[in-house]
């Protein structure tokens, strides 16, 4: 089989499975309707404490309100439809410990797409749309002069985003392939990076910046694209044209975190641990 | 008709890392499976047994493509299982006994429905195989009740089910009666031997229920130390164990131990009741006669050996010469790690 029909049949295997999922969700209505809500609510509060700071301060590392917001709005609604989508591998270390990931093995379907579609939850919807709402506000906030390619880069930063968050999950649940219990340290990545992304770059020290842009290259997700939109200096200097890569990150980190996936399935396929 | 299963001196070796102190640790080399050869003809119906931790789970993970062999050569239907692990999930079917992969919240049709998309099964084949299974399985009450709600022995047989609908050309069992009571368990067999006989379906199946075997298999293979000590009929693993199987006497009152021949003798007395031994591959009933006529029987009751026994029983009668080399788990050299 090719790897193009390789995918396929992950593609389709994924949402067979996220299907299941939501129909086994929907056998407790109640239930998913309290969690989905207390989840708006929650990650709603995580906004006002931002608006609570700008009751105090006119600007943030030298960012309006609606400047953070946008940053904010971009981070969450990218990180919210990454992990909507393949958050859920993450809890492969738990699979390798109690051993059901051999279940997952003797199906006709990538493991991966299997890993991914475990347990899809259907209320993580509530972080896309929290986000996606403080977007919209900073959005209509925001003075800005508008050029196409301003619009253009929109869409192409949530999806190079949730790209590079993607490839953040990607790499932390292949890791859990060798060490079963890192799911912690990997959240310091995601949930972390995502909290993280949603401050402008200049409140943090130069090193912090530095890691998060060369190492995990999460400024790709908002501050790099970002600052184009907003008329600003690239944080550390970087060329202008640094605000039209994020794809290519995005495309680059989702590569690495594939072979990163398959040396840890292959390892565990050796070891069976 | 050739070979379906094929093993050529098939390794697994693991490397187990073992904390030794602070920051020590000694990495052990495990043969889990250690240079096994067998063939299995297509039609078989073979019991896999040995001691916990002898390597059977690891074999079985071998054939599903799970886990790959360190070396040696292994082919399931002319298929390489770890190198194309997708296309042969198509041709085969398993039955974890303790893990089930039915969908706990939804009714059990749900899941035959993920079934037959998942392994593109065509809608006129899936309905037919469907309807045999939900007949021969007793499921047809069950399909719309949620999984959770289901018993034991009815997920089991649910999970057999699932396990069949694309016709897959053998089924590997493991442990598909632990747990199950005596009404369930002889369901499963009979619907085990039916499709075996009717369908050829090849099936490896992996227990500690000795009555598997006998009911089911016409070929045993039993694996100690990753090693296959013993591969043909059961009657000859109670040979070659020197197997007992143990009868039961209850009597009228306490009495010295029975007298009951050459071959049988008293293993313990506890009032009334007396524990004889007799060879597992002798029949009970002479035994039984003989006591019923000598003394005054209350009850009596015949006890298999456990496959653990005759394991542990035929490896020390073979001798030393056949007992696993001391070195199946070796320290590495130099491989102490911080």
């Amino acid at each position: 089989m090719g790897e193009g029909g390789r995918t396929a049949v992950g593609v389709r295997a994924y949402w067979l499975i996220a299907g299941m999922w939501i129909r086994s969700t929907l056998a407790y209505r109640v239930s998913f309707a309290l969690t989905a809500l207390g989840g708006l609510v929650v990650t709603g509060l995580d906004f006002v404490a931002i608006l609570l700071m700008f009751a105090q301060v006119d600007a943030l590392g030298g960012y309006t309100l609606p400047e953070v917001a946008f940053l904010y709005g971009l981070s969450a609604t990218s990180f919210g439809l990454a992990d909507l989508l393949i958050g859920s591998a993450e809890r492969l270390g738990r699979r390798v410990r109690d051993g059901s990931l051999d279940t997952l093995l003797v199906r006709p379907a990538p493991v991966l797409a299997q890993a991914a579609a475990d347990r899809f939850a259907l209320r993580r919807v509530g972080r896309v749309t929290q986000g996606a709402l403080v977007l919209g506000y900073a959005l209509v906030a925001l003075d800005v002069g508008w050029t196409p390619v301003k619009v253009l880069l929109l869409p192409v930063m949530l999806v190079g985003g949730a790209g590079i968050f993607g490839a953040v999950f990607v790499a932390g649940a292949a890791f859990q392939f060798v060490a079963q219990d890192a799911s912690e340290a990997q959240a310091a990545f995601t949930y972390g990076g995502q909290t993280l992304l949603q401050y402008p770059p200049t409140v943090f020290g130069k090193e912090l910046v530095r890691g998060v842009t060369f190492m995990v290259p999460l400024a790709f997700v908002n501050w790099v694209p970002a600052a184009h939109v907003l008329g600003r200096p690239q944080p550390l200097g970087l060329p202008g044209w640094a605000a039209f890569v994020s794809p290519l990150v995005a495309v680059a980190c989702c590569a690495l975190a594939g072979l990163a996936w398959r040396a840890g399935l292959r390892s565990y396929r050796s070891t069976g641990s | 008709m050739g070979a379906f299963i094929e093993l050529d001196r098939v390794e697994k070796v693991f490397d187990v890392r073992k904390r030794t102190g602070f920051l020590k640790r000694e990495v052990r080399r495990v043969r889990a499976v250690d240079s096994i050869s067998f063939t299995v003809a297509r039609g078989e119906m073979v019991g896999y047994i040995g001691p916990n931790g002898a390597g059977k789970s690891t074999t079985i993970k071998m054939l599903t493509g799970i886990l790959t062999p360190s070396g040696g050569r292994l082919r399931v239907a002319g298929i390489d299982p770890s190198r194309e692990r997708m296309r042969l999930a198509h041709r085969i079917g398993v039955v974890f006994g303790q893990r089930t992969t039915l969908w706990w919240d939804l009714p059990l049709i749900d899941s035959y429905r993920l079934m037959h998309r998942m392994y593109r099964i065509p809608d006129a084949r899936y309905r037919e195989n469907l309807d045999r299974l939900v007949e021969l399985l007793g499921l047809g009450a069950l399909l719309d009740v949620p999984v959770r709600q289901l018993s034991l022995g009815q997920r089991m047989r649910g999970d057999i089910a699932a396990a069949l609908l694309h016709d897959p050309e053998v089924l590997y069992l493991d442990e598909p009666t632990i747990g199950l009571d005596v009404v369930s368990k002889a369901r499963v067999r009979e619907f085990l031997r039916e499709l075996n006989a009717e369908r050829g379906t090849t099936v490896l199946l992996t227990t500690h229920d000795l009555q598997d075997i006998e009911q089911l298999c016409s070929r045993v293979m039993v694996i100690d130390h990753g090693r296959l000590v013993y591969d043909g009929a059961l009657a000859g693993l109670h040979e070659a164990g020197g197997g007992e199987r143990t009868l039961v006497v209850d009597l009228a009152r306490e009495l010295p131990p029975i007298e009951a021949g050459p071959t049988a003798r008293v293993v313990k007395v506890d009032g009334p009741r007396q524990w004889l031994a007799f060879p597992a591959s002798e029949s009970a009933a002479p035994l039984v006669a003989r006591i019923a006529a000598e003394y005054p029987l209350v009850d009596l009751s015949v006890r298999e050996p456990d496959i653990e026994a005759v394991i542990a029983k035929m490896l020390s009668s073979m001798g030393d010469a056949s007992v696993p080399a001391p070195g199946r788990e070796t320290v590495v050299p130099g491989a102490q790690s911080s």
